[in-house]
């Protein structure tokens, strides 16, 4: 059936792709972060970067942030694009690795080869994120002739005078007049 | 049958699921013919009220067509009635019900002894509303089963549309309500902070109840514009300081009547407290996030009236309870008595008073709910209503 709402999800499905891919890339970050926190010096030696492990441990807690940054919102999308802004940090650094005299060097190369493509995924779940989302501009923003008052505001106002309220519900005799 | 099922956090899909049957002699099953999500479906959609379960069926908005009988409701009703549930489910008979206390009936709720630890006593049964509540299916189906039967349900004449009386089930009772425990007097400001469905009907109920002003709080200019057409001076809080524009309002002695319209969903950014309160709830240290409740404490008039319609689930912080102390505030709240007004409201619609119809935004096939869900939360597409057609009809935008 047609209709002119922007698709967010998946038919049947209160989430897109976009959104359970977030949601795994969210738990890479906390796990990523976790290592990076606790073993920064075992990556420093494996990819031969040399004093660079209160970086790595600072790129660690960025991560854990950013993972519950993209579990907890309900729009992950700029999350998404901050892990991108994270990845091209990471490469910078890792590319420092990439010395002919770093014994690390074949490893250095493989941890920029995985951090591209871990680039490529999450831009493009931010773009699918962005894409499926329902458009701001595209509101009816414009409701002023819904009053609800079949016979007009001025009509409605006091129309249910006849109403009487529960004693329950009423305020204290005394204390109406200050009310 | 088909059926919107709760399957996580922000998890809801359309799935096929066994169709309801009687099971107690109280019961009767319906057809559903329309059903809606209501604001506090979304405390469930993101997860923040505790005990769903995954394959819950979702809804509490619900109305159709009588198929099935228990002989002991066939003393009230018959097949092919046509009828509104009321999203709290009753016995009719106990001492709560029979004081017009609906909404804490004392033996609607099958889990009876999980809300008498979280609540200290329990409340009443709610369709698709946690197993605090008794764990009931939702009417998000094409067919809902409804214990107590013979008393849990509204007649309505044949020959209006749905639309005009399906919200009878919740939102226009809560608005009425929320609006009635007010106790409005014709000299009285009432504020109302929230712009959503429930807000919409609060404020035509304190228009036909003939406050002196009405004034709304939101921030999205389309519910706005919809809050005015009600007849509601409006206040955007991402544009203006709202206890500076209520003094301003009210010769600097604020609103008599403060209505939450919001519950435990504030706007996460839009204020400092709410970004604490959302940073507590990331860290589980806090369930809700109460800045309606903080504002309205610190800006209503002495000795003048809170109400809260809007729905809050556990542990609130930094309450300034001094004030409502000192100035003498009462506080009324709860879930909605809808058979102790449905009568009442049900004659106002058929006399042209109201035609809650104005506030529907969508209507839907029940296969789009699910994504609707999120449309409806992410406040999309000028969403502020969302309807549903388990059984055909449906595909209807703003």
């Amino acid at each position: 059936m047609h209709s002119p709402i922007p698709s967010t999800a998946l038919p049947g499905y209160s989430q897109s792709s976009g959104d359970r891919l977030a949601a795994k890339l969210g738990y890479l970050s906390l796990a990523l972060g976790a290592a990076e926190i606790i073993a920064p010096q075992a990556i420093c030696r494996m990819l031969g970067l040399r004093d660079l492990a209160p970086l790595v441990r600072l790129y660690g807690a960025r991560e854990i942030a950013n993972g519950v940054a993209i579990l907890t919102s309900h729009d992950p999308e700029p999350w998404i694009w901050a892990r991108v802004a994270g990845d091209l940090a990471d490469m910078a650094t890792v590319a420092t690795g990439l010395r002919s005299d770093n014994p690390g060097r074949e490893a250095s190369v493989l941890a920029l080869a995985g951090l591209l493509a871990v680039t490529a995924v999450d831009a493009a779940c931010a773009r699918s994120i962005g894409s499926g989302k329902g458009n701001r501009r595209t509101a009816v923003s414009d409701y002023s002739n819904r009053s609800g008052y079949p016979k007009g505001l001025t009509a409605a106002w006091r129309d249910a005078s006849d109403f009487k309220a529960p004693e329950d519900m009423r305020i204290p005799r005394l204390l109406r007049p200050y009310s | 049958m088909k059926a919107l099922v709760w399957r996580g956090t922000e998890d809801i899909r359309c799935e096929s699921v066994p169709d309801p049957k009687i099971e107690d002699d109280r019961d009767a099953i319906i057809k559903v013919t329309s059903c809606a999500i209501c604001g506090s479906d979304l405390h469930l959609f993101d997860h923040f009220m505790p005990g769903m379960q995954s394959g819950d069926i979702m809804g509490h908005e619900t109305m159709g067509e009588v198929v099935e009988v228990g002989v002991g409701a066939k003393h009230s009703l018959k097949v092919g009635d046509r009828v509104v549930i009321p999203f709290t489910i009753i016995c009719g008979e106990c001492e709560q019900c029979r004081r017009g206390n609906f909404s804490v009936c004392e033996r609607s709720n099958r889990n009876k002894q999980v809300a008498d630890k979280a609540f200290g006593h329990t409340t009443a049964g709610l369709f698709g509303y946690t197993h605090l509540t008794g764990g009931y299916p939702g009417g998000q189906a094409e067919y809902l089963r409804v214990p107590f039967a013979d008393k849990t349900h509204i007649k309505v004449p044949d020959g209006i549309p749905d639309e005009k009386l399906l919200f009878l089930s919740d939102i226009f009772p809560t608005g009425w309500q929320a609006a009635v425990q007010c106790d409005i007097q014709p000299t009285d400001t009432v504020a109302i902070w929230g712009c959503g469905p429930v807000g919409q009907m609060t404020i035509r109920s304190a228009v036909l109840l003939g406050a002196r002003q009405v004034i709304a709080i939101d921030r999205l200019p389309e519910r706005l514009s919809m809050a005015q057409a009600g007849g509601a001076t409006v206040i955007n809080f991402e544009e203006e300081s709202v206890v500076e524009r209520l003094n301003e309002l009210t010769d600097g002695k604020g609103p008599e009547k403060c209505i939450d319209a919001v519950g435990l969903e504030a706007h996460a950014t839009a204020t400092l407290d709410s970004m604490y309160d959302r940073a507590k709830q990331a860290m589980m240290m806090e369930t809700d996030r109460p800045h309606v409740l903080r504002e309205m404490m610190y800006v209503c008039r002495p000795a003048g009236v809170l109400s809260v319609p809007g729905v809050y689930g556990g542990f609130l912080d930094k309450l300034p309870f001094g004030a409502v102390m000192n100035k003498g505030l009462t506080i009324r709240t709860g879930q909605t008595h809808v058979n102790r007004w449905s009568d009442d409201l049900l004659n106002r619609i058929l006399e042209n008073q109201i035609d809650p119809s104005f506030v529907i935004s969508h209507t839907q096939p029940l296969e789009r709910g699910p994504e609707m869900y999120k449309t409806f939360r992410d406040k999309q597409d000028g969403c502020i209503k969302v309807v549903l057609k388990p059984n055909g009809d449906g595909a209807f935008h703003a």
